[in-house]
């Protein structure tokens, strides 16, 4: 499974010492998964309060209004968990509306540049490449994704990819920390600067810089389609990658999908699971909360509840490890209402 | 018999890559002349290894070589040797050798040079799993189509301020749609099922969202030939669990760069994918998609089935099948043995041998 966060500092403790976290269920099996972690949470007797947003571009729930209260319940609590919020693709061509999606707005507007996501293998599952552990860092404000487009000439669409020497430096420094703090050996920087030579060569250069920084990582580069290729071949070359944007949505996805079968995979950018609403299974009760739960145990460890994280983490992967109740994703029978209960028995109170 | 019927899955994939316009033919005597650049590093011997086994399989290919370093035309500037470009445009078919890019030598690549002489728009990778040659995914019978004019790869950059750079990414109408036709042109003439267009609409909403928009215009015109539409990150996230779901791909510059080298992954590498590109004009180069390899350069330890499999997939748009089935199966038959490989496909042999045991069951089957 993928795990992926954004780190910011980690939110005071407060007096009665429940934590308040903003909850965005999202469209598609979001308001499910979310269920199932409010269930869990609730078994396992876990300090926290979540404040619920229901935002939606296509079922219209959704304005400018609503996005700025979901935003400020983000900044006030600090840490939030959401699902995907699908893009309504039906406002593609009335682009005066607006340019961006939601997604994108909410991680320029809060400053998310990071987005973690920490490609594990599940013990007792296996799949084409088993034992991978590979981290993957994908700089999220700016890049392709800034939403730059206009139509200069009728029949002509430039879009603008902007890099800059501070965003690059800065998500250049976070993953060398953070390869530092969880004890990685290698960085690789992922660009495609033979052909962009001024924009990715810039990427390029800050991460250069910044390595020299730090001896003791090994600091190495790779071209994103050679590197493609070689995750598809022999993912066990690399270890932590760092890239800009676009090239970070690819390999997120890519490297998912060595791992396991679900078709979505979670990703904690605030702590978010469920990046593809999963539109088949709403409804059905057959969704793997899985990922949704590993989410919401990363989410307890930045609070500082190690306890309960563990005890939620383990219980999952004791489920998982286990293999008699097993979603459809991963070749079983079992409701999603059955794996949650199945996990619940199995919190070590 | 499941190899034979393996066999026929591979020729209908690389097959013909008809354009609109009528097949050029320069025969003379019935003699196809094709223009060979073999290119640098490994480029000149595995361009030998084809020219032998094609003569082993007394193909009707009479060869014109041509170098195309850079030079300054007139004006200032940089373009290939006028040699080169008068071979290409008599001779409509070429066939290339790795190229080197030079890092700084002040002229652009001339992959690039070449692709905007003859306007190669329609980037072709058909990619099989190769019997014979393991990889993760046994699978995989896919073909990726990509833009290969503009994008994210028009070259246009610049510094606004220190320290902040801007990319311009073009996507225009007209090119658009132009590989949307190439692609469902390819699909009705291969027997392809469906085309898939592949997209990041829903971030990139202008640029993207124009190139599906005359995707789903073409689309009109091909109703034999199913459309579907996919994001790319899902198309990533897919292909790599399940790769037997795709058929045809169609997409821009970048995301085709990227995808055709993940499905070469699939199979096994660059060292057996073959690769076309096809201009305006009835102008055809098939080539090797990988580097040049200069570490091992000159020692006879070079694999040339990537060149040899886009000679292959030229053989077919020429329309001489015939050779074109032979000397397939023949470099898959050798393959598929185990007994004379080179290093890159788990053996030791020299590239020498290879080719000897190619052009040996070549004309065994005669």
């Amino acid at each position: 499974m993928t795990s992926s966060q954004n780190v910011s500092e980690t939110p005071p403790a407060r007096a009665d010492s429940t934590f308040k976290v903003t909850m965005v269920p999202g469209d598609g099996v979001g308001p499910e998964l979310m269920t199932a972690v409010k269930e869990v949470f609730k078994a396992a007797d876990v300090p926290v309060e979540f404040e619920e947003f229901h935002l939606s571009e296509v079922q219209n729930m959704a304005s400018e209004e609503k996005l700025e209260e979901v935003l400020s319940s983000m900044k006030n609590n600090r840490v939030a968990i959401k699902g995907n919020i699908l893009t309504c693709v039906m406002l593609l061509f009335d682009h005066k509306q607006y340019l961006q999606s939601y997604e994108a707005e909410s991680s320029i507007k809060l400053d998310l540049f990071a987005n973690v996501v920490h490609v594990n293998s599940l013990p007792g599952y296996s799949t084409r490449h088993n034992n991978l552990d590979l981290v993957i860092i994908r700089e999220q404000t700016e890049g392709e994704y800034s939403s730059l487009e206009h139509e200069s000439v009728s029949g002509v669409v430039a879009c603008l990819k902007i890099i800059t020497r501070e965003k690059s430096r800065r998500i250049a420094k976070f993953a060398f920390d953070y390869a530092t703090k969880k004890g990685r050996s290698k960085v690789t920087a992922v660009h495609k600067a033979n052909i962009m030579k001024l924009g990715d060569g810039l990427f390029l250069q800050s991460c250069a810089e910044v390595a020299e920084l730090y001896p003791k990582i090994k600091y190495e580069s790779i071209i994103i389609d050679n590197c493609c290729m070689q995750l598809v071949q022999n993912p066990y070359q690399f270890d932590v990658l760092v890239m800009p944007n676009l090239y970070g949505n690819i390999i997120d996805n890519l490297a998912a999908g060595l791992v396991a079968e679900p078709v979505y995979r979670l990703r904690i950018n605030c702590f978010e699971g469920a990046r593809h609403p999963f539109a088949q299974a709403v409804g059905r009760n057959i969704a793997n909360p899985t990922a949704m739960l590993l989410t919401a145990s990363n989410m307890l460890r930045h609070l500082n509840l190690e306890y309960h994280s563990n005890m939620v983490s383990e219980a999952v992967k004791k489920v998982i490890k286990q293999g008699k109740v097993r979603t459809s994703d991963l070749g079983g029978y079992a409701t999603s209402d059955e794996f949650t209960r199945a996990v619940i028995s199995n919190l070590a109170i | 018999m499941a190899g034979n019927a393996w066999r026929s899955t591979v020729s209908r994939v690389m097959g013909d890559i008809k354009t609109q316009s009528p097949q050029p033919r320069t025969f003379s005597r019935g003699i196809q002349t094709v223009t060979l650049i073999p290119g640098d590093g490994i480029g000149p011997e595995i361009s030998t290894a084809v020219m032998k086994i094609f003569e082993a399989a007394k193909a009707p290919i009479q060869w014109e070589e041509r170098n195309v370093t850079a030079i300054k035309g007139p004006g200032g500037r940089w373009m290939i040797p006028p040699e080169a470009k008068e071979s290409m445009d008599k001779n409509k078919i070429g066939l290339k050798g790795p190229l080197k890019t030079p890092i700084a030598a002040g002229h652009p690549s001339m992959n690039l040079l070449l692709r905007k002489t003859f306007d190669l728009y329609a980037n072709v990778r058909p990619c099989v799993s190769i019997e014979g040659y393991k990889t993760p995914y046994t699978d995989v019978d896919l073909v990726t189509i990509r833009e290969n004019t503009e994008g994210e790869y028009s070259g246009i950059e610049h510094l606004i301020v220190d320290g902040v750079v801007q990319s311009i990414k073009l996507i225009t109408e007209e090119a658009s749609r132009r590989i949307a036709e190439y692609a469902f042109e390819y699909a009705r003439n291969n027997q392809r099922a469906s085309v898939t267009a592949v997209h990041k609409a829903n971030i990139m909403r202008m640029s993207d969202g124009l190139f599906l928009r005359k995707c789903r215009e073409v689309a009109e015109n091909y109703k034999d030939v199913k459309f579907t539409e996919m994001y790319l990150d899902t198309v990533c996230l897919n292909m790599v669990q399940d790769p037997s779901q795709f058929d045809v791909l169609v997409m821009p510059n970048l995301y085709g760069d990227i995808l055709s080298d993940l499905c070469a992954g699939l199979i096994g590498g660059l060292g057996v994918t073959p690769s076309g590109n096809i201009g305006a004009n009835g102008v055809a180069i098939f080539e090797s998609v990988h580097g040049t390899a200069p570490d091992i350069a000159g020692k006879d330890l070079a694999n040339p089935t990537a060149l040899l499999l886009s000679a292959v997939m030229m053989l077919r748009h020429i329309g001489l099948h015939g050779h074109a089935n032979k000397i397939e199966m023949a470099c898959f038959d050798t393959i598929r043995e185990k007994k004379v490989l080179t290093k890159d496909l788990g053996g030791n042999s020299k590239c020498s041998e290879f080719t000897a045991d190619i052009c040996r069951r070549v004309q065994d089957m005669d």
